[in-house]
């Protein structure tokens, strides 16, 4: 039987050297991983593979030394522990995020839920080439996200709320970009430094601040062969929603406009910034 | 406003340390005194002013005034809550 190698990589079965031997890469999610799924991978880790796991570089686990033939014994083990494979090739790849504002005290948004979303919304769809999309939490970037595709960052958009102020002088230190003054008691935000970090609300011991939680989206970052650094098109987005269609329109251009096996920072170079930005400016302001 | 304006319990100096046992050495402090006692913590300008104030206040203590020193520190009145 011949061996349709484009298939399997498509269900996640990456070609080792060792002949008929597969590394089989996991569907994971922002890099979280149940422990009933731990325990899954684990027996089938030791029954099916050499016994032991990889952490892929963008928050996927693989099992190694998966043989050929047992292919279909091993998603079937697998989907008992709420277990599937991943995806490789020219699709959307492995949503990844940090783990948010849900657990890290300097996340702006809920990063896991976007993932769950956006990979609910695009998981393996077909495309010129790969497509990543990368989520951080915040200014500190731990998932790097402008080396992505797609990279979002979470930030917070901030107003000083007087009436709550104790004029502690908290906030002015907590800035790192110097965007805040405060000059006989009034506080004032300079929004062409402020980067939307939210370390003033964090350091804000009475919440004097009203605050939008939103969305710095990058276009056509990528750290392989070439290393290119994406770059946003709108500075800060504040509803889901529009984020959402932005996702939808980048995506598409990508599908529209690719050569095959030309990455999205290709395509943006080639077809021109100009024109992508156009087009995502008509769906934020539309 | 001046340290003055403040009834101070305990005095807690972190300029001698760093990140992460600045945080540290003023929780120990805080740890000392009873709820509603007030603790000022003189700490270095940079990377201690940015992030130790937050810390406390993550722990759930009252941030009541940041005082600068003028001679590169700070010193932040904190009020114990809890114990």
């Amino acid at each position: 039987m011949a061996v349709d190698y484009a298939t399997l990589k498509k269900g996640g079965f990456m070609r080792q050297k060792q002949k008929n031997n597969f590394s089989l890469r996991l569907r994971v999610v922002g890099g979280n991983v149940t422990a009933v799924q731990l325990a899954k991978i684990a027996e089938v880790a030791e029954k099916y593979g050499d016994g032991h796991v990889h952490l892929t570089s963008r928050q996927s686990v693989e099992i190694p030394f998966i043989k050929l033939d047992d292919i279909d014994e091993v998603k079937a083990a697998l989907a008992e522990g709420g277990v599937e494979p991943g995806v490789c090739g020219p699709r959307v790849r492995t949503v990844t995020a940090c783990q948010g504002e849900a657990i890290c005290p300097s996340g702006c948004i809920d990063t896991y839920a976007l993932a769950k979303e956006l990979d609910e919304r695009y998981f393996a769809r077909e495309l010129p080439h790969k497509f990543k999309f990368g989520i951080t939490g915040c200014q500190n970037n731990c998932l790097k996200a402008e080396e992505n595709d797609l990279g979002i960052k979470g930030g917070i958009k901030v107003k000083w709320r007087e009436s709550d102020c104790i004029n502690c002088g908290v906030c002015e230190k907590a800035c790192r970009v110097g965007a805040i003054e405060i000059k006989d008691g009034k506080i004032s935000v300079d929004e062409a430094k402020c980067n939307f970090c939210g370390r003033c609300v964090k350091a804000c011991p009475t919440d004097a601040w009203d605050t939008v939680h939103g969305y710095i989206v990058s276009f056509g970052g990528l750290f392989g062969n070439s290393i290119s650094k994406g770059e946003a098109v709108i500075p800060f987005i504040e509803d889901k929603e529009k984020l959402l269609k932005i996702c939808d329109t980048a995506i598409e251009f990508f599908g529209e406009n690719a050569n095959p096996g030309e990455r999205f920072k290709f395509t943006l170079d080639r077809v021109g910034r100009d024109k992508f930005e156009k087009k995502i400016l008509e769906v934020y302001n539309g | 406003m001046a340290e003055i304006d403040f009834n101070i319990d305990d005095n807690v100096d972190i300029t001698d340390v760093v990140c992460p046992t600045t945080f540290v050495k003023a929780k120990v402090a805080l740890e000392e005194l009873d709820d509603g006692q007030i603790l000022a913590v003189k700490m270095n300008d940079g990377e201690p002013v940015q992030n130790v104030p937050r810390s406390i206040k993550e722990e759930g203590h009252q941030i009541l005034k940041l005082i600068n020193n003028e001679d590169g520190t700070y010193t932040l009145i904190v009020k114990k809550v809890g114990d």
